[in-house]
């Protein structure tokens, strides 16, 4: 079988049966990177010799009977969101080019030490912020089923880099939405973990009370695997949780037998009607009947604070990131821009002209929206109304709890929409996010599963548990994707275009 | 330009002065605030920094318990109330030596909260009066890294180039701050400085830090504001700033009421902004305009979990605070005899500590007093030290104190036995046996000594046969530089009385 067409747990039945070596499966994915990615534009870098000698290491482990996980051996890319020592981080920023962390993030740690190989960096909005990932300030992600198109944002690069089948796994980080929602424009399997469950350390924040790293995959199960290597308390992160979050791979087994039996499942009443497209809709439909129809009792539930969820994000998210950004000032790392036609500038000017020439109008446009939310006379009208709305979210979704095991929506409004559509217009942009939020703004899991195509392009299924239970998310996601291959008698990516003088 | 004042018993018989104080200290854990990195005194520039205190992408903060706990501990000793479930906060403002750009403070969730310290102020003819000072809060917070501006200003403006040590940034700082004191009257400026003073004395017997106002490590603000007498109002305020020396408090309080009414006798307002201290001149000039325009738009900091100290714990804390140091204090006096005096110059030195101990190791409390405010005072006056940083243990004191006791050394010879001690020549009996310093109290070779000088001196030795026994002092002499001070003085007198009886 084709390497890159593994999916992970493929891939490591592959190594662990001795069909395929890493370093067989990590060039598969080098050489497919640098067939299609010139079209993609998933990676902002590659770093095939570190990935390569990973690949030995796996493999020497693994020769000697002793892999260091079950994912030991499995390629993965990172979201250029997340420190990686000796490797670029722009955060697709120019802020940041050229900058090299002299640390790891721990989820690279993790990953590091679990034996996959990293096999490069992923395009992104920047600083995480946008939603189709034409923010990068250095050129968009194209969305694999039609290059036309955008990937979903901001972690198009790493939803897109797995659909195009240039990496198996993927890191990205969710703060809006900027998991789930490539996942559902790029027919991938996205994970938003609890808040809490997977630490942030070495995670550039955009808003750090919602910032979530997590599972980018082609399966639910892969995305359970990668989420168990992820997972689990870090000392460096005072708000991680302090028990891992566990029982996830078995969950999605479990789920994948496509019994639901008992299973209550709330339709989020809010999240759906006007700003739909009618196929996501349909597809949605179609869903919710095949849940039932393997033994779960599906009723509407009402979250009225939902409708407030992203007016309040955009509040909050700014203020947080208007502070987080301060540190680019040009003094210690990073871009420095001396300012024009002024001799011996000073400090401040120089910051004023690396600020102004480094970040791009998204980045901007949020720092003053931030800067603004928490100013003097304004902050409780603001960020303080928005931390309001937050709490009443998170009365909703405790009310819902009491009804319901799992609560489900569409994952985004539209399917991937044309690049250039909607760069020049913020609102419509953002509407993108509209049932992603409310899971960050409470700090609970939720999961994007691709639940068919509208007018050929994917769509994604959003399901969400209560905090901690995250197992719920692939028992639910890991059934639906069972029932629907079942239906489409194969993935819904095999169905996407052959990439231009792909070979896959 | 040099400020217009109001000679200064003018000033406060025609305005009310109102005192506020903001202290900071230098806690003196092993760590940093929220990273782990070292905090010693003194190291090469950049050479005790991590991601996270260097402010780096993707670094988070962790809070140090110890500092937390150092704090609980100052809140509970200044009476304070501890809060259940605190926040840190950021204030944000731009400044390149804060790595953030943001400080990682508290705001309206302090730990520590209305309190007080009673403070004992020395009185004009002894005795003391004691002033209760409010404590409004105390939080934590980090320091900011250190600049250096190169080139002759020595300040930001004209510098030729500045360089930042981001060693200090992320120490973690503790802010005291006080409500406004009003009713001093002209005492305001001893206040001040015996607010200080106590304070710093507390937080050296809690043993948070070794608070020493000339390495930095505690600091104080200065909030002064007039009023007119008897209005019960309160004027605009100024905050001075880098006051790092007991005696600055009392002079910066004192100038700024001299500033502040010559300002106000002219008619116009006192700007509200920050002032500088200058210790050189004495004076206090202008800083940054401080106005309600300033905006830290503080918010919760969302990388740290609020700190929420159990009840359990607090009352284990406050079951660690040491016996108040004015408590210690005049517990101290009465047990050592002192007079008011005597003790107030004993504290003013820095000394209490010291004679404690020497006392502990066996000296007599006013022979080691004599010592240390004395012979040792003197000698870190003129090495330009503190006497806690000389070379000679109280142990040493006592031993020294015992040796002239046991009549081994005289009063003279024991200042070179500590001369011995100071320069690094070992323990006082090293010294002694090394120098050859004791004094000699063999009769034979003293006998010989007082022989001579009888016969040298035929006119004093007839005036003593004739029992006018105060000349003896006069052949005393010459026998003590016969024998080059090693003599026992009080067995040569024996001596010649006995031979001239
Ligand atoms: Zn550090």
């Amino acid at each position: 079988m084709n390497d890159v067409r593994r999916t992970a747990a493929e891939a490591a039945d592959a190594l662990a049966a001795g069909e395929t070596t890493s370093v067989a499966l990590t060039q598969a994915h080098l050489d497919r990177i640098a067939e299609v990615d010139g079209a993609v534009h998933a990676f902002l870098h590659v770093d095939a010799e570190g990935a390569l000698a990973a690949a030995e290491e796996s493999d020497r482990r693994r020769a000697s009977g002793a892999p260091a996980s079950p994912l030991d051996g499995v390629p993965v890319a990172v979201k250029d969101v997340l420190a990686t020592r000796g490797q670029p981080t722009t955060c697709g920023s120019k802020v940041l080019e050229g900058w090299v962390p002299p640390y790891d993030a721990t989820v690279v740690t993790l990953l590091r030490e679990a034996g996959l190989p990293i096999l490069g960096k992923t395009n992104m909005d920047e600083f995480a912020m946008g939603s189709s990932t034409e923010h990068s300030a250095y050129g968009p992600t194209r969305n694999p089923w039609d290059l036309g198109r955008v990937p979903g944002g901001s972690g198009g690069g790493s939803a897109a880099a797995v659909a195009a089948f240039e990496a198996p796994l993927a890191l990205g980080t969710d703060t809006g939405g900027s998991i789930r929602q490539p996942g559902a424009l790029t027919g991938t399997v996205g994970v938003k973990p609890t808040y809490g469950g997977v630490s942030r350390y070495g995670l550039v924040a955009m808003a750090n009370s919602l910032d979530q790293v997590g599972p980018v995959t082609r399966t639910v199960l892969d995305s359970a695997l990668l989420h168990e290597v992820i997972g689990g308390h870090d000392p460096r992160d005072s708000t991680s949780l302090p028990d891992p979050v566990g029982g996830l791979v078995e969950a999605a087994r479990r789920g994948a037998a496509g019994d639901l039996t008992g299973l209550k499942v709330g339709k989020i009443a809010e999240l759906r009607g006007e700003g739909y497209q009618d196929g996501v809709e349909e597809r949605f439909e179609d869903s919710l009947a095949l849940l039932e129809k393997a033994g779960a009792e599906v009723i509407e539930v009402a979250c009225p604070s939902f409708v407030h969820a992203l007016a309040a994000y955009y509040l909050i998210m700014p203020s947080e990131a208007s502070s987080n950004l301060a540190r680019f000032d040009a003094m210690r790392y990073g871009l420095r821009v001396p300012p024009d036609g002024v001799d011996d500038p000073s400090a401040e000017q120089v910051m004023r002209a690396s600020r102004e020439a480094g970040f791009g109008d998204e980045v901007k446009r949020r720092i003053i929206l931030g800067t603004f939310a928490l100013s003097a006379g304004y902050v409780d009208a603001f960020y303080g109304k928005g931390q309001k709305v937050r709490t009443l979210i998170q009365r909703d979704f405790a009310a819902a709890w009491a009804q319901v095991d799992v609560l489900v929506s569409p994952t985004s409004p539209s399917t991937a929409f044309p690049i250039g559509e909607k760069q020049h217009d913020p609102r419509s942009m953002y509407l993108n996010d509209v049932a992603t939020v409310p899971a960050n703004l409470a700090g609970v899991p939720g999961i994007s599963v691709p639940n068919g195509l509208h007018d050929g392009l994917p769509v994604g299924f959003q399901v969400l548990a209560p905090r901690q239970a995250d197992d719920r998310l692939y028992r639910v996601g890991a059934a639906l994707e069972s029932l629907l291959e079942q239906q489409w008698g194969g993935p819904l990516l095999s169905q996407a275009p052959a990439l231009e003088g792909a070979s896959a | 330009m040099s400020d217009t004042l109001v000679d200064y018993d003018d000033a406060v018989s025609r305005y009310d002065p109102a005192l506020g104080l903001e202290v900071h200290v230098e806690l003196g854990t092993a760590t940093k605030m929220f990273c782990g990195c070292t905090t010693a005194f003194g190291a090469e520039p950049n050479t005790q920094t991590c991601p996270t205190c260097l402010g780096l992408p993707g670094s988070m903060p962790v809070a140090n318990r110890t500092a937390v706990e150092s704090a609980i501990r100052i809140g509970l000793a200044l009476g304070c109330s501890i809060s259940e479930d605190c926040r840190f906060a950021r204030k944000n403002y731009f400044y390149p030596d804060m790595p953030k750009n943001f400080q990682t403070s508290q705001y309206d969730e302090p730990i520590a909260f209305d309190g007080f310290l009673d403070v004992d102020v020395p009185l004009e003819g002894g005795g003391t009066e004691t002033v209760r000072v409010e404590i409004e809060r105390a939080h934590m917070e980090e320091d900011t890294g250190k600049s250096l501006h190169v080139g002759t200003s020595g300040r930001i403006h004209g510098a030729d180039y500045s360089l930042v040590d981001y060693n200090r940034a992320g120490i973690p700082l503790i802010e005291i701050v006080t409500r406004p004191v009003t009713g001093l009257g002209a005492r305001a400026p001893e206040v001040a400085r015996a607010y200080v003073a106590q304070l710093r004395d507390l937080i050296v017997a809690l043993g948070v830090s070794d608070a020493r106002m000339d390495q930095g490590s505690i600091r104080a603000d200065v909030n002064l504001s007039l009023a007119p007498a008897g209005s019960g109002t309160l004027g605009t305020r100024t905050e001075t700033k880098n006051v790092n020396s007991l005696r600055s408090v009392e002079r910066a309080v004192r100038y700024e009421v001299g500033r502040h009414a010559a300002v106000l006798d002219a008619g116009e307002k006192v700007f509200q902004e920050t002032r500088h201290w200058h210790e050189d001149t004495g004076i206090t000039t202008a800083g940054r305009e401080k106005s309600d325009a300033d905006d830290y738009r503080y918010f919760p900091e969302p990388d740290l979990v609020p700190v929420a100290p159990s009840r359990e714990w607090v009352e284990e804390l406050r079951g660690t605070l040491p016996e108040p140091p004015n408590v210690r204090r005049a517990r101290l006096q009465e047990a050592w005899g002192f007079s008011e005096l005597e003790m107030r110059d004993t504290v003013g030195a820095g000394a209490l500590d010291l004679i404690e101990q020497t006392v502990a190791d066996g000296a007599a409390p006013q022979a080691a007093r004599k010592w240390w405010l004395g012979e040792l005072a003197r000698r870190a006056n003129d090495a330009g030290t503190e006497l806690v940083d000389l070379a000679v243990t109280p142990a040493d004191v006592a031993r020294v104190q015992a040796l002239v006791e046991e009549g081994t050394v005289n009063d003279k010879l024991a200042r070179q036995v500590l001369e011995g001690v100071l320069a690094g020549e070992g323990t006082p009996d090293e010294v002694v046996a090394a120098r050859g310093l004791a004094v000699v109290s063999d009769d034979g070779a003293l006998s010989a000594a007082v022989d001579e000088a009888i016969a040298a001196n035929p006119d004093v030795a007839d005036k003593i046969r004739d029992g006018k026994v105060a000349a003896a002092g006069a052949l005393i002499g010459a026998v003590m530089k016969q024998m080059k001070g090693q003599a026992d003085a009080a067995r040569v007198r024996e001596l010649i009385l006995e031979k001239l009886s």
